[in-house]
């Protein structure tokens, strides 16, 4: 058991190292951004970083709503009688 | 016109479904294996135009016609006929797999249908077989409330055909336009298959219900068949792009908020399906290549993922995220799958999702289309968080369950791998890919803009998953639906309507015998002889009638029993 727990894969060293390798990632995609050619079609799109901000936004504009909606929305999941 | 014997490639499957019952040990292996196999064979056989007509109450039937779209389609079908027969090897239902293949041959069937009657017929046949893989695994009231919506859809379809008929118009399956009401209605019996809002929640409702390999089968044929009846039928048609919207942000909001790791993929399929419908909204070669490239790839991508939740059901029974998780230290092989399978939804680079789902964002803004553009690229965002990284993460990552379930048996492993390997071969090879789209294209996925701008969409979307993940940790909760509207006040007013009902029937029950004989001789009086509603009436009128009472039926009948 303490073996497992130990699991090479959610030390804190590897999960640190994961987080540093992730952020060096995006941050190489947003830098190689800066010199690849785009063909922007509408115009926001033509801008520096377009695709990194725009889908980072996306996705905190979805998850707010999505919980604003859920305070309406959600019922205990024995609602329908389990 | 002779038209030279085609066999329809459906009764492979269909034929295959009706002899397994009667099969047992190597010999039912090998059917469910085969007949697959065949369907496949005799998908390819099947040359570009009319093969088998036949002649029925004075209407031509096309039984058989082969197109490229219908081909592409019925090849997709039959390759998920036998991953899902494969899988479910193991599954102690006798009835799951027979019902699962004729609905998967029935499927098949609408693919090739030439004319509406012949549609319709499948069409049916899909419903009722669906609804027998719900029933094997003992979700009554669930498959009740699914075959309900279906036959809902069943009667508008069949009286928008009607209508068709009645107006004098040929029955040949083909473009049609939505402005009158037979083709409104039949617009809405292929919408209701394709789970669009306002009456998406039939199928996160139903699909979950089913066991852990029935679901293989259901995310597969009923969504996309109605996807291909709307290309042939209604590409361009405007409010599709609309409708379609709505269902990928639908799928979204509701995954998001969903526990169950099932559910998130049913809701998911929505999702995938909106951006089909969407475009065939857009209606443009570079749009309907799209939405079938997009169907083609979902239909095995979104296999894979439920095989591998399914198999984690299997192992543990568990489907809910909050109960589940820090499986991938026993469960390599599942892990791995779905991880696979989650990066081919999310369209990630060098896999089936990414060669098939941009040329559906690429056609709008190949149309100047910048809201619908925008919208669709926030959702490809949207798609990675939701199921991209939610499913794998909550299942097999995040907090120890304690849970140690090996990888399931070797069947199961080898469908998964199967599927594994087709999701990346068709994000290798898409040229070959393409060669089997309806309209020839000359469109390049890999260019080092699109590689990188797709990378860092998807991978900052993974940053804001982390970001947020505290607000993204599952409840034990259900999401209200519209189904809400019939599962709670419709459920209690058709309760009330029937005690009121008993009442009334006891309080003139006294006068029963003598009501019997007026009711007779009334009868004789209207229907008899030279009575009014003895005259023969136009069959339309008949028919109608009999639509509007089937309907009642169904209303009544459906919501005492759900």
């Amino acid at each position: 058991m303490d073996q497992e727990e130990t699991h090479w894969l959610v030390r804190p060293a590897t999960i640190k190292a994961i987080w540093l390798g992730s952020i060096a990632v995006l941050g190489a995609l947003v830098i190689a951004d800066f010199f690849i050619e785009k063909h922007p079609h509408f115009g926001f799109d033509g801008l520096p970083g377009f695709s990194a901000w725009f889908g980072f936004g996306a996705c905190i504009v979805l998850v707010v709503g999505a919980k604003g909606l859920g305070v309406i929305l959600k019922r205990k999941d024995d609602y329908y009688g389990g | 016109m002779e038209a030279s014997l085609i066999l329809p490639p459906a009764l492979a499957l269909i034929l295959a479904g009706f002899a397994l019952p009667l099969m047992r040990g190597q010999g039912r292996v090998a059917l469910i294996l085969l007949a697959p196999i065949l369907s496949l064979w005799m998908v390819w056989q099947v040359p570009d135009g009319i093969g088998l007509s036949a002649e029925y109450l004075g209407q031509d039937l096309v039984l058989v016609t082969g197109s490229k779209l219908g081909r592409l389609f019925a090849t997709v079908f039959s390759i998920t006929a036998f991953l899902g027969g494969l899988f479910a090897l193991r599954q102690p239902s006798q009835m799951e797999l027979s019902a699962a293949f004729i609905y998967a041959g029935s499927a098949i069937g609408v693919t090739f249908a030439g004319d509406l009657l012949t549609l319709f017929a499948f069409w049916e046949v899909m419903a009722i077989a669906s609804t027998f893989v719900l029933f094997s695994n003992g979700a009554r009231a669930a498959a009740m409330r699914y075959a309900l919506m279906h036959l809902l859809g069943g009667v508008l379809l069949m009286v928008g055909i009607a209508g068709v008929a009645a107006s004098g118009q040929s029955l040949a399956f083909g473009r049609m336009q939505a402005n009158d009401w037979p083709h409104y209605l039949i617009l809405a019996g292929f919408l209701i298959n394709t789970a669009a809002v306002p009456l998406s929640s039939w199928l996160p409702d139903a699909y979950p219900e089913a066991s852990w390999s029935g679901m293989v089968f259901l995310s597969a044929f009923t969504t996309k068949t109605a996807v291909f009846v709307l290309i042939v039928g209604f590409a361009g048609t405007t409010a599709l792009i609309w409708i379609g919207l709505a269902m990928v942000f639908y799928g979204i909001v509701w995954a998001i908020l969903e526990n169950d790791m099932r559910r998130v993929l049913a809701y998911s399929i929505v999702n995938q399906v909106g951006f089909m419908v969407t475009a065939v909204g857009i209606g443009s070669e570079m749009a309907l290549n799209g939405a079938a490239a997009h169907a083609f790839a979902h239909i095995i991508y979104k296999a894979l993922l439920l095989m591998s939740a399914g198999s984690v059901m299997y192992m543990t029974g568990r489907t809910r995220c909050t109960d589940l998780g820090g499986l991938f230290r026993t469960m390599p092989v599942t892990m791995i799958c779905g991880v696979i399978g989650a990066l081919a939804i999310s369209a990630f680079p060098f896999t089936s999702g990414f060669v098939a789902k941009s040329m559906v964002t690429q056609s709008a803004a190949d149309q100047h289309l910048a809201l619908v553009w925008y919208l669709l690229m926030a959702a490809s965002a949207g798609v990675f968080l939701y199921t991209g990284i939610k499913f794998p993460w909550f299942v097999f990552f995040q907090k120890d369950s304690g849970l140690r379930p090996t990888d399931p048996p070797k069947s199961m492993q080898a469908a998964m791998i199967i599927a594994s390997v087709l999701c990346i071969v068709i994000g290798m090879m898409p040229a070959q890919f393409y060669k089997l789209l309806p309209y020839s294209t000359d469109y390049v996925p890999y260019t080092v803009a699109h590689v990188v701008t797709q990378s860092e969409l998807l991978l900052f979307s993974g940053l804001a998953f982390f970001v947020m993940l505290g607000w993204l940790q599952g409840t034990r909760t259900v999401t209200l639906d519209a189904d809400w509207i019939w599962r709670k006040p419709g459920k209690a007013l058709a309760q009330m309507a029937l005690t009121a009902g008993n009442a009334i029937w006891r309080a003139v029950s006294g006068g029963t015998i003598n009501a019997v004989v007026r009711v007779c001789a009334s009868a004789f009086h209207h229907h008899g002889p030279g009575g009014r509603l003895g005259r023969t009436w136009p069959t339309g009128t008949m028919a109608f009638w009999t639509t509007v009472m089937l309907a009642g039926f169904l209303i009544v009948g459906g919501m005492m029993n759900i």
